[in-house]
């Protein structure tokens, strides 16, 4: 393979992406993939409050009902925001440390595509006699009596998808511990960078616990292995753990690269560092760790007695104390600065106040008596709506607008943008806001419908009008994006003026080797301080110019992962279609067997000669 | 002057929506309107965790305006670079410690409400006779059917609970299928009824439910269970407590009765033919229906639960239950019924002798 620039066809450019093992194209693959889920998702939101906006509304039946609100959550938390973040940490934390690439490029596209044909499969049960319907919590006792096949899609889906995180989250851990430039001390380490190193420790530790409790489902539904099943001996409340061992973490998993994007966009638009970064970084680090200590405010009504109700209460409390310190490093961070409000920063501002309501009723709910009112009510809907929409897709949108150039070294129009935060910012509130009230005057969550006059018709009308703005919010981004494509104007380096971090220092189009020479790292902020001091090239280098070692391409992690998509469909319909065995032997015979030729085929990559680098053209691929 | 009108229209808007929420919700179902205790403590943990909350919002709010007003790019000039700040110990200091002592502010009530409402140690109280002195009820959560069960007394009911005032009334909770969650929001918090444990509490009502709405609070099964879980309500009467020992009495006297008119012996013949291998019509006995015990169906508020208490909707729920109620277990006429519909005049019949099924006078 050489360096020369060169026009490819759509074949070509397809193949590329199918095969490709470079960091930066893998976050172009999350990034469409998981905004394709996003879509999804929202159109099962809507069709949510398309049937809640009046009572007794007959839309959608009761059963396709409960179908939808399990995939929108499913879809959301799994195929939507988790890949979308896993895309921004792709496409920015290797450029951040100032890496070539990640520790393991193969595995990083093997994650993805696990992910993908995971997320397809989870989605094929539209189509194939019905999606899951025990909610995305997947409640031991419904999953197990739920008819049809909706169960065995979510945790075979699950299953593989998992996967593809978890060997995500550990090639980020070992990129971050061993491929940082020199220089590039733990404690100068950008935030997100930060956020990314504790939300994948969180992965590797979270997602286990998830998997060993959807085989636990595979085994019983499959083969009545009876984990679950209490008239066998098994235990529904296992589960219930098992599933909060991973879900509560998951929130930080989720959360904590937002906030490490909003810290990144904070200092850039106030032409501020951040404030307080060391008690930024500890709170980081303790917010991980104490999210897996409080899984059990999810089930304060399960009856597990006082003392554990009054020990996770406490526990869940503690963490709001961290969250607090970063809001207030935040206001701190504006405070003195110089704000200028593109549609990033407008994200960042808009998070705040959105962030802390959800934070607060977060705290009054993990007041375990008071837990037993709003638990399962639409109290609960509200909240988390408020931290995972208010926190993690405000982040998303704003890291979209804010790394876009990086990603693509052209810029998202930012009128459609502030159109589009605008109209997402007010729905948002006038959807969630008001589902506060919903719990507290006594409507369940999950409910597919209602009887009129109980006081929540109007309520949920208005709630449903707020939908409608977060929907147009949404596609006027689409429509910013496709304009954005059409055009095609180049903006080059360091595109915001105040970038602060390595990655905005690297030339654009970013050459796919990434860094020429490895930077030398001088302190936090890095470019910032190079750009202080009038140095025109934005880095310090630690190495003369060299050949570079790079991977090559592989088409391998596509057939490990599709040879899994396969198996999954003979492992759901096994007992019930002679085909399934044969199905599920064929399966994983391809996995197997593009393994065992990955591991005896050896392959050393190529390498990127000194000369071509020293020629321009090095700089394009 | 006209920044001015836009920020009172502002204002009066504001003020609506204020009013507007400040409703605390139907007396008989909202948590805001506590009708004992319990509720009571659960709602006074709001207030204090709200005040808390609001301060915590007001302080930020104040820091968060300021710092957008005053430090916009605009305002501080287009080539300034602010000066770096790393932080300050102080601030930190401050805003880690107030945190934690607001929270531990919270923390007590917390635990000491967890630990008051879950003490069920009065269930086992006897008077000097080895009498129970507590009313408890056993709570069985079906799909989508709820069976109370007085096992101290030796009646059993369904749909619609029976409580009495001014005392607490313990509740073990079980589900026969699948997991529900027992929520009566005016009278107190959830309590899951699991498959695999019995779980204990207690609720408490101060006065007769007589006086609201309906006559009787609303409850609601608040752990999805299936399509018709939004469908799974229930009914809740207090009444004062010699009412309650006066209803008892007629539950334990009630028996199969031949009801008064043809029509209505004529629903009775049916019913024991096609309905009373599953339901049950004297309400002295103990759990295990099949389907709901109906000895009290004449006196309840609403059919299956969840329809008006009317003639069509009995009608209606028996002809088609799938149709009202998705998911749930009650067979169709044809399959009770010798492989034919209910006719108009059979269901006339069953609906007449069905209403007159009470144990009230
Ligand atoms: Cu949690
Ligand atoms: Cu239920």
């Amino acid at each position: 393979m050489s360096s020369i620039a060169q026009k490819k066809g759509f074949g070509a450019t397809l193949w590329d992406y199918l095969t490709t093992v470079d960091h930066k194209k893998i976050a172009i693959l999350y990034l469409i993939t998981g905004g394709f889920f996003f879509i999804v998702g929202g159109i099962e939101a809507m069709l949510i409050r398309i049937q809640l906006a009046q009572p007794d509304n007959d839309f959608v039946s009761a059963g396709m009902f409960n179908q939808i609100i399990t995939m929108h959550g499913t879809t959301m938390i799994f195929l939507a925001a988790m890949p979308l973040l896993l895309g921004f940490m792709n496409a920015v934390m290797p450029l951040q440390i100032g890496a070539r690439d990640v520790a393991f490029p193969f595995l990083n596209s093997l994650g993805f595509w696990l992910f993908f044909f995971g997320g397809v499969f989870l989605n094929l049960s539209w189509f194939m006699g019905g999606a899951p319907d025990a909610g995305w919590t997947s409640y031991a006792s419904l999953s197990l009596a739920s008819p049809g096949h909706g169960i065995d899609f979510y945790a075979l889906g699950l299953f593989i998808s998992g996967f593809g995180t978890l060997i995500g989250g550990i090639n980020f851990l070992v990129t971050i511990i061993n491929m940082r430039a020199p220089g590039m001390t733990y404690m100068r380490m950008p935030l997100f960078t930060w956020t990314t190193f504790v939300a994948s420790a969180l992965i590797l530790f979270a997602f286990p616990p998830l998997t060993v409790g959807i085989v636990f489902m595979i085994v019983d539904r499959m083969f009545g292995g009876n984990f679950f099943d209490h008239t066998m001996g098994g235990n529904t409340i296992i589960w219930e753990h098992l599933f909060w061992i991973f879900g509560h973490p998951e929130v930080y998993i989720l959360i904590l690269p937002a906030f490490g994007i909003f810290s990144e966009i904070f200092p850039t638009f106030a032409r501020k560092r951040l404030f307080g970064y060391s008690a930024m970084v500890f709170a980081t680090v303790l917010i991980g760790f104490l999210g897996f200590m409080v899984w059990a405010h999810h089930m304060f009504t399960v009856g597990m007695g006082p003392t554990a109700n009054a020990i996770f209460a406490v526990a869940t409390m503690a963490i709001a104390v961290p969250t607090g310190v970063k809001i207030f490093n935040w206001l701190l961070t504006m405070w003195g600065g110089s704000i200028v409000f593109t549609t990033p920063m407008l994200y960042a501002v808009g998070f705040i106040p959105s962030f802390v309501a959800g934070g607060v009723t977060g705290v009054m709910q993990a007041a375990a008596p008071l837990d037993y009112q709003l638990h399962d009510s639409y109290f609960i809907v509200a909240h988390f709506h408020y931290v995972i929409v208010g926190g993690v897709v405000l982040g998303l949108l704003a890291g979209l607008h804010f790394y876009w150039p990086l990603m693509f070294n052209t810029m998202l129009n930012e009128k459609l943008g502030k159109i589009t935060f605008w109209l997402f910012f007010i729905g948002f509130h006038l959807t969630f806001f008001i589902q506060h009230f919903l719990g507290l005057l006594g409507m369940p969550r999950r409910v597919f419908t209602y009887v009129a006059d109980q006081g929540w018709d109007s309520y949920n009308m208005i709630s449903s009008i707020g939908a409608i703005f977060m929907a147009a919010g949404v596609i006027v981004l689409v429509v910013n994006i496709i304009m954005t494509i059409v055009k095609n104007e180049k903006v080059g380096r360091d595109p915001w003026g105040d970038g602060r971090t390595l990655e905005w220092a690297l030339p654009q189009p970013v050459p796919f080797y990434n860094f020429k020479q490895t930077p030398l790292v001088r302190g936090l902020d890095t470019f910032w301080i190079e750009k202080q001091e009038g140095n025109k090239e934005g880095m310090t280098y630690a190495e003369p110019v060299g050949d570079i070692h790079m991977p090559n391409n592989s088409f391998v992690p596509v057939v490990i992962s599709f040879g899994l998509f396969v198996a999954s469909f003979g492992a759901l319909y096994n007992g019930e279609k002679s085909w399934a065995v044969p199905v599920i032997i064929l399966g994983l015979g391809i996995t197997f067997a593009s393994m065992i030729h990955r591991s005896l085929k050896d392959d050393h990559g190529y390498h990127v000669h000194k000369e071509d680098l020293l020629d321009d053209k090095g700089g394009k691929h | 002057m006209m920044k001015g009108i836009k920020k009172w229209r502002l204002f009066s808007l504001l003020t609506a929506l204020m009013v507007f929420l400040s409703g605390c919700g139907e007396e008989h179902l909202s948590t805001l309107t506590p009708a004992g205790q319990v509720g009571r403590d659960q709602l006074d943990l709001m207030v204090l965790s709200t005040a808390i909350m609001v301060l915590v919002i007001i302080v930020v709010m104040i820091v968060y305006v300021l710092a957008i007003v005053k430090f916009r790019r605009s305002k501080v000039g287009e080539n300034v670079i602010p000066k770096q700040v790393e932080g300050s110990h102080k601030l930190e200091l401050i805003w880690t410690i107030v945190p934690i002592i607001l929270l531990l502010i919270l923390t007590v009530p917390t635990v000491v409400s967890t630990y008051k409402l879950a003490d069920v140690s009065g269930m086992d109280t006897v008077d000097a006779k080895g009498n129970k002195t507590a009313v408890t009820v056993n709570v069985k959560a079906n799909l989508y059917w709820w069976e109370f069960e007085y096992p101290d007394l030796g009646i059993v009911t369904a749909q619609e609970l029976v409580v009495p005032t001014q005392e607490k009334v313990y509740f073990n909770l079980k589900a026969a299928d699948v997991k529900h969650s027992f929520w009566i929001p005016a009278a107190g918090g959830k309590l899951d009824t699991n498959v695999d444990n019995l779980n204990k509490f207690y609720l408490t009502f101060d006065n007769p439910s007589e006086s609201l709405q309906d006559g009787v609070f609303y409850g609601k099964c608040a752990e999805l269970c299936g399509p018709s879980h939004a469908l799974m309500d229930f009914k809740v009467k207090s009444l004062d407590r010699d009412d309650f020992d006066a209803w008892v009495a007629d539950m334990k006297a009630s028996k199969e009765e031949t009801p008064e008119g043809d029509v209505a012996q004529q629903g009775q013949e049916i019913f024991n033919t096609s309905c009373i291998a599953c339901h049950a019509v004297s309400g002295a006995g103990s759990t295990g229906g099949v389907g709901p015990n109906l000895a009290t169906f004449g006196d309840r508020n609403r059919v299956a639960g969840f329809m008006e208490h009317t003639p069509e909707n009995i009608k209606a729920w028996i002809s088609n239950p799938e149709k009202h109620k998705p998911g749930n277990l009650m067979p169709e006429p044809k399959e009770i019924n010798n492989g034919k519909d209910f006719t108009d005049q059979e269901l006339t019949a069953l609906t007449e002798y069905l209403m007159g099924l009470s144990v009230e006078e």
